[in-house]
């Protein structure tokens, strides 16, 4: 009864193509954002933040980034965690050189550059497809990887091959470094998240994203209907990259403070990324978001109950949580190809005509 | 500068024998790909799981020991036998055989006529899966193959060497036993696919699946033989790798090492699996020793290692900007 359009008058053409057309789901998300930014902060501490929250918002945007490549543009990459260690280098070297520019310009800047290594690896896309561009894009990954290992410049000739995130401040709050507060990290995180999901959103619906997801469909028939290929490859490339390596860059600066980039960005990254969007919804924001919840808060779950609850050694947790990470990525290709996001769409549809079934 | 070129040739035939090594990862993707079009990435797992398997079976060790363990208050590990390795070789094939039914059974059968990215990103799935049930079930510590594999320096080539050059090679005897055994394969799988009825039917589906289920050839079937194949040559692959270096998680990376292979050679090709191999072994052996020696080093200003783990991708990458379809792959023909 309540899920309804009628009486909700659009008047304009604005109104009637927002995102969010009835009037529960515009309601129901300004109210999550009011909870997120009015309530959460207050009541945060620092195990939720560290363990939940800031993860799921930083994976949030490596998932939007890797899902506008490979759900919106058909370009399957296994090169996240290299693009997001481009973006946590680039925060480190921008931050240790220009110790006062602004942490926001920071992340936003470092996700530029991130931007314009993700084209210049997105060139052989041109010419390579399917498989083997995704096999393409792990040359990425690995390279980046060993780069960053390898030429002391990039972590300032420091003695452990690690970076670690000098204390800045964003309107008088520190936000990164170890005194940095659990509820300043998670609302600079929340501001991020936001506006990135917000450009992600109308840059999908509009005229880049339709020549992405017309690429995505037949790239030849795209090309024959005046879609210049090049163009939407790379820029598909560019956006995706961009929003990596805000994340990337998210993850050193204000979740981890330190890293080394071997572990944190290995290939293992780029797969946990591409679960996300693959649980969650290719080619879908809200799909981005459930996938990053899902596969942030099933660990610590499991965790929690195999470990703490049943006293389980963590050795058979981690294994079983592979166990547990293949056995839902099978059965969600199985039972829904399109991912919880596909579901969601389903059960709302179903709602909007209930009792009928047509 | 003559020493130099020795151990440059040296490196060269060593990264040759190691590409061979590879080639026995990609020979199994091949043999999928062609006959269901799926990306197999579980065959660097696969290989892991057999390899656990074999050496589980053969020393007797219980199943899920561990989670069984923690689940019962008990303390279980071994039946306390010891098996031939013929008898353990054997019965891994049979649990890589049941393996395929079941995948065949429980997940290909409800992918049939799925997008090939769903398709390859479900054996992701598979992969994570099997790492893990191949940890739970045998543990994770790293176990050693026991098998009567020669393994060593090969004193003739060693010798011989040294007569001709005044400097002795170094050749594992294991490499060698691995090459010859991944030629044996290769010709075998040739004739196989060239001359049986099974391989005949094999390769028609390779080419169109509603024509060969159309003249009467069960696509299920098929399946279950080519993934039972691959599951064989996962084992050859392990149990090689294994002795290599021993039976452990990392092992399952080797899937990540045979797919530039794939590239340079074609998908579709199994002597190009082997070639494809032995030039991304070469390659990246020549190429390790060429930037990490002295005279590069005063040529450039700077030296570099471990190029191991990215050359083979940028080698692929590079070649394929060139000929998309890699060496012996079919032409890509596209149409609306």
């Amino acid at each position: 009864m309540l899920y309804r359009e009628a009486g909700d008058f659009k008047k304009s053409y604005a109104e009637d193509s927002q995102t969010f057309p009835l009037k529960l789901d515009r309601y129901g998300y300004y109210a999550i954002l009011a909870i997120a930014f009015l309530v959460v902060p207050f009541v945060i501490n620092d195990y939720w933040a560290s363990a939940v929250l800031i993860p799921f918002l930083i994976w949030s945007i490596a998932a939007l980034g890797l899902n506008i490549l490979t759900g919106y543009c058909g370009q399957l990459s296994l090169g996240t965690g290299g693009f997001m260690a481009v973006g946590a280098y680039a925060a480190y070297k921008l931050m240790t050189s220009f110790p006062d520019l602004n942490i926001m310009i920071i992340v936003l800047l470092s996700g530029a550059i991130t931007a314009g290594v993700g084209v210049l690896f997105g060139l052989p896309s041109l010419r390579i497809k399917g498989f083997y561009l995704a096999v393409a894009t792990l040359a990425a990954q690995f390279f980046l990887v060993w780069l960053f290992n390898k030429f002391e410049w990039f972590y300032n000739y420091s003695a452990s091959g690690q970076i670690s995130a000098p204390t800045r401040e964003m309107f008088g709050f520190e936000v990164t470094g170890a005194t940095a507060s659990a509820s300043s990290k998670y609302l600079f995180c929340l501001v991020l998240v936001v506006l990135m999901a917000w450009i992600a959103r109308n840059l999908t619906r509009g005229r880049i994203g339709r020549s992405w997801m017309a690429i995505r469909d037949m790239d030849i028939a795209a090309e024959i209907i005046g879609v210049n290929p090049l163009k939407a490859k790379l820029t598909a490339f560019a956006v995706s990259s961009f929003f990596v390596g805000v994340a990337g860059s998210l993850i050193f600066t204000v979740y981890l403070g330190a890293v080394d980039v071997g572990d944190t960005f290995g290939i293992q990254k780029s797969f946990l990324v591409l679960f996300m969007i693959i649980i969650g919804g290719l080619g879908s924001i809200l799909g981005s978001f459930i996938g990053a919840a899902f596969l942030v808060l099933m660990p610590v779950l499991l965790k929690n109950i195999m470990v703490g609850f049943l006293g389980w050694p963590s050795d058979i947790a981690s294994h079983l949580e592979l166990v547990i990470i293949g056995f839902l990525i099978m059965l969600t290709l199985i039972l829904e190809p399109h991912g919880v996001a596909q579901l969601w769409r389903v059960t709302k549809q179903k709602l909007r005509l209930w009792p009928f079934p047509h | 500068m003559y020493d130099q070129l020795l151990y440059g040739i040296e490196a060269a035939i060593n990264g040759l024998m190691t590409g061979v090594m590879y080639s026995l990862v990609a020979l199994g993707f091949v043999l999928i790909f062609k006959a269901s079009g799926i990306f197999n990435y579980a065959q660097g797992v696969m290989a892991l799981f057999a390899a656990l398997t074999l050496v589980g079976i053969q020393s007797g060790q219980v199943p899920f020991a561990h989670l069984i363990n923690a689940l019962f208050g008990t303390k279980v590990h071994h039946f306390g036998w010891t098996l031939p390795a013929v008898a353990a070789i054997l019965l891994t094939i049979g649990v890589m055989i049941l393996f395929a039914w079941l995948v065949e059974r429980y997940l290909l059968k409800h992918l049939v006529n799925q997008e090939p990215i769903i398709l390859f990103m479900a054996t992701i799935g598979l992969a994570y899966f099997m790492e893990g049930v191949g940890d739970l079930m045998w543990g994770a510590e790293i176990k050693k193959i026991d098998l009567p594999i020669p393994q060593g320096i090969n004193e003739t080539i060693d010798s011989l060497t040294y007569d001709w050059f005044g400097y002795g090679f170094y050749i594992d005897n294991l490499d060698i036993t691995a090459s010859i055994i991944a030629i044996f394969l290769v010709i075998s799988l040739t004739i196989f696919s060239q001359y049986s009825t099974t391989g005949r039917a094999l390769r028609a589906v390779a080419d169109d699946h509603q024509a060969a289920l159309s003249v009467g050839i069960s696509l299920r079937s098929i399946w279950v033989i080519v993934w039972g194949l691959a599951g064989f040559i996962a084992l050859v692959a392990g149990v090689m790798w294994g002795a290599k270096s021993g039976v452990q998680s990392s092992l399952s990376l080797i899937t990540l090492k045979a797919l530039p292979v794939l590239m340079l050679g074609g998908f579709t090709s199994i002597p190009g699996a082997i070639i494809g191999g032995m030039i991304i072994g070469m390659g990246e052996k020549v190429f390790e020793f060429v930037v990490s020696s002295s005279w590069f080093g005063d040529a450039m200003g700077f030296t570099m290692n471990a190029t191991e783990n990215w050359f083979a991708y940028v080698l692929a990458l590079i070649f394929l900007v060139f000929r998309p379809q890699g060496l012996f792959g079919e032409k890509i023909i596209e149409r609306v």
